[in-house]
């Protein structure tokens, strides 16, 4: 790989000090310090990041300008016209979105009786599930119990968490795990059965399960797999567009089908939105870990239907985005490179932060070494970055550790001639998680009736910052109720709802008498990526 | 630095893009727009399989798009969806054998050993020795060799004996993991004492706590040394 002269400099001088660096030892910032680096560092404390809601259940709040701009947005729909009449699909349980949470929820509601309809935006599987290497927790050892992962789960949160939802998804989370393995999911284990488990950043107790790197994409392979073997109906390339209210409950939902540009309406007794995260919306300029199709869609959705917004003020970056070489940029290193030892280090070849903070402190002292301190290493493109040693690793726990224990991300690697195992990379932090949502009760529901929510689109459950390892729990733990719920209700739900956009006319109302909405249209469905100089060129003929 | 660039043939019409870019980001860059053929941007999901040539070599290339970088003349296409067969099944109800493989994919029967679905792999797995290991029987191997797959359909778009590899694989996977490795017993027990209520006391207890309460339990907590 093409180094400049400052990079082969400064790996020197990190290749220097790592003996020393085996046997440093870090302490854990205490309280103070902690508040004092997010202070001044986190994005989510710079101001300019965000702007008050105008309008909607959560108006005043504060909510990043990306995602403002989506929620005080217009839909394409004109609740006046819009022709609702023809049913093409009729249905108890409508799940909205084809990731993990969505999968585990269409299980689920089948299994309960329901006739379910799994609709989602691009293929089924392709979503940030699929893309989780690191873990999943679960307090299943001996020295380990609910009741601390509980505390773990809030002390990351910042003690903002909703106690109930922490209850649900901790003491869900042996369950959960045990349903996962019935399933078929390929864990790491050792000879006798006994689950591998690691550290994760902020944990307590080594709590995180994976299945070598690929957690989430051996997860949703095998969810994917099971639905299509139960026959659960699917239908892809075709986001939900709008959600159908009766004027106060919901009674199903409009998609758009992408390829042919028409629209479905489907009648449904409960929906279930489990749209996931938000990283294409690229928050202050971040780059993302983030799926294509991660645009918000099933916030707005929520949002316009009536249903408040939680911690939508704070964003979880991930520390450790690879910031070199460009082509992979924005995308994970995962947690588990840190977890086996691998350390962070600036210029100089000093570390500077304990490497197993929670991710907003590690993403902070990240900052804080390239602004500040000016103690980054600038890249060919000009981005600031430090290094992650990954050397450490293979010291410490023998040669081809890497390879054996993270072979996807040594095989990234491998693909843009850079040997992980001999060499250290470059990090910078990049837009992961979106910590907030829409609000839910342990049962999924939220706050409109019949509407439920499951998965990184809701909120709540990790309070102002989730822990790694706690998302995919969450997934399938809420996935899991909101599915069992979501088909409980329609079974007592007799008489088909009335379809209309109430809901919408509303809205439209309330962005008007603000003057909200400019000429801004929502949800977003896929991020651009085009050079705007095409996008000048583009003649509105065709779609 | 003056931007080195290289022409791209996107389905046989010709593109000047910078030649850094993996095929993806060119085809954005060109003024491509994806719908299919773009998932994870990051070798996760298989939605991204392309086929290429490059000028004067008779032979087609096979990669995934958000990972292979372009060259100047490739001719390219992806190939965003694939027909493959996939058969149902109930893992509960199989065993982890041979026979369990080839009742539903007996085309796995059909293979002739000619490594092609191997060469064609993007994640550089050995496709043809978990083919033969789940036609032998030996579905621990086939489980092992094939867990980096992507599902990304390349290894089937080029097997002469039309065998899914990938469905193969998954299905011994699942097999696997349901039928020979051990059950977490500890798992079991959890689950158990959790029906039980055994945590329920402490957790209410933790609930009711105000923040400054759970805050001061929280940073006195023992840590678990690490591995
Ligand atoms: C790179 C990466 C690594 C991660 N690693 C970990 C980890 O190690 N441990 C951990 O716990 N968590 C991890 N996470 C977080 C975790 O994977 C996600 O938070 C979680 O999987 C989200 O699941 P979900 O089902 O809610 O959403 P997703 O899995 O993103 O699924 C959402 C689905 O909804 C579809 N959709 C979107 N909009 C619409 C619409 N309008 N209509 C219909 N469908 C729509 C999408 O196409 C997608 O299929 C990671 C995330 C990323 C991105
Ligand atoms: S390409 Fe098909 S026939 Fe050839 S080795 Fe692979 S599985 Fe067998
Ligand atoms: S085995 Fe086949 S489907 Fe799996 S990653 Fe390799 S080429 Fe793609
Ligand atoms: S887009 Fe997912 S593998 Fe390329």
């Amino acid at each position: 790989m093409y180094y400049t002269k400052e990079m082969k400099d400064s790996m020197q001088r990190v290749a220097s000090t790592r003996e020393f660096r085996m046997t440093q030892e870090l302490p854990l910032l205490d309280p103070v310090q902690k508040v004092d680096l997010l202070e001044s560092y986190h994005p989510d404390f710079i101001e300019d990041v965000f702007r008050k809601l105008k309008v909607g259940p959560s108006k005043g709040t504060l909510t990043p300008k990306e995602f403002a701009d989506l929620f005080e947005a217009k839909s394409v729909l004109d609740p006046e016209g819009f022709d609702l009449s023809t049913v093409d699909y009729d249905v108890d349980v409508l799940v909205v979105g084809g990731g993990g949470a969505g999968a585990a929820a269409a299980l689920m509601a089948q299994e309960q009786g329901a006739g379910v309809l799994l609709v989602t935006k691009l293929r089924f599987g392709d979503a940030n599930t699929i893309m989780a290497q690191g873990g999943i927790q679960g307090a299943d050892k001996e020295n380990d119990s609910p009741s601390t992962h509980y505390l773990d789960v809030f002390g990351g949160g910042r003690y903002f968490n909703d106690p109930d939802l922490v209850e649900a998804l901790v003491k869900d989370a042996p369950e959960v795990l045990a349903w996962l393995e019935k399933l078929g999911v390929m864990f790491d284990k050792d000879s006798d059965g006994t689950m591998v488990s690691i550290h994760g950043g902020g944990t307590s107790r080594r709590r995180m399960h994976a299945a070598r790197d690929y957690t989430g994409g051996e997860i949703m392979k095998t969810l994917r797999d099971e639905a299509k073997n139960r026959g659960i109906d699917v239908v892809e390339f075709s986001p939900v567009y709008e959600l159908i209210t009766d004027g106060e409950t919901v009674t199903g939902a409009v998609l758009y089908n992408m390829e042919t540009y028409d629209f479905l309406v489907v009648r449904a007794k409960t929906v279930i939105l489990a749209t996931g995260g938000a990283g294409r919306l690229h928050v202050a300029g971040f780059p993302t870990t983030n799926h294509y199709g991660a645009t918000a869609d099933g916030l707005v959705l929520g949002y316009r239907a009536g249903v408040p917004l939680e911690f939508m003020d704070t964003i979880q970056y991930h520390p450790t985005g690879a910031a070199y070489p460009e082509q992979l940029l924005g995308q994970l290193v995962t947690e588990k490179v840190r977890g086996l030892g691998g350390q962070l280090v600036n210029t100089d070849g000093n570390r500077f932060i304990y490497e197993l903070e929670t991710r907003d402190v590690e993403a902070a002292a990240i900052i804080r070494e390239c602004s500040e301190r000016k103690k980054g290493i600038t890249t060919p493109s000009g981005y600031c970055a430090v290094w992650l040693d990954t050397l450490v690793i293979e010291e410490k726990h023998g040669a081809g550790t890497i390879k054996e224990r993270l072979p996807a991300m040594y095989r990234q690697y491998q693909r843009f001639d850079i040997d992980m195992a001999k060499e250290p990379i470059l990090v910078y932090p990049t837009q992961h998680y979106q910590n907030g949502g829409l609000k839910i009760r342990p049962d999924g529901e939220t706050t409109i009736k019949n509407l439920y929510a499951a998965g990184e689109v809701a909120g709540g459950i990790h309070g102002r910052n989730r822990l790694m390892g706690n998302s995919l729990l969450d997934v399938v733990v809420f996935g899991r109720r909101a599915g069992i719920a979501a088909a409980e209700r329609a079974a007592t739900l007799k008489t088909p709802g009335k379809l209309t956009l109430d809901h919408l006319k509303r809205f439209h109302a309330e962005l008007a008498e603000v003057g909200a909405a400019d000429n801004r249209v929502a949800p977003m469905l896929l991020p651009e990526y085009r050079r705007p100089e095409t996008i000048e060129k583009k003649l509105p003929v065709l779609p | 630095m003056a931007e080195q660039m290289a022409t791209i043939y996107v389905m046989g019409k010709a593109y000047e893009v910078p030649s850094d870019l993996t095929i993806m980001k060119a085809m954005e860059y060109a003024g491509y727009r994806f719908l299919r053929g773009c998932g994870c941007r990051g070798a996760f999901c298989g939605a991204c399989g392309t086929v290429y040539r490059t000028q004067d070599d008779y032979r087609l290339k096979v990669g995934l798009a958000c990972q292979e970088m372009v060259q100047d003349d490739m001719y390219l296409s992806e190939i965003p969806f694939f027909p493959g067969n996939k058969a149902n099944y109930d893992v509960e109800d199989l065993k982890p054998k041979a026979e369990a493989v080839l009742a539903h994919y007996p085309e796995v029967y059909r293979c002739l050993a000619c490594n092609t679905c191997t060469k064609a792999c993007p994640q550089d797995i050995e496709v043809m020795e978990y083919i033969q290991a789940a036609l032998r029987g030996d579905i621990a191997k086939a489980a092992d060799l094939s867990f980096d797959c992507l599902m990304c359909g390349l290894c089937a778009a080029r097997c002469p004996a039309e065998i899914v590899q990938y469905n193969v694989a998954l299905l011994c996977r699942r097999l696997y993991s349901r039928h020979i490795a051990p059950e977490a017993k500890h798992l079991e027990a959890r689950v158990k004492e959790v029906r039980d209520g055994k945590f329920d006391k402490e957790i209410a207890s933790l609930k009711a706590m105000d923040q400054r309460e759970i805050a001061k339990l929280y940073d006195a907590r023992d840590i678990e040394p690490g591995d």
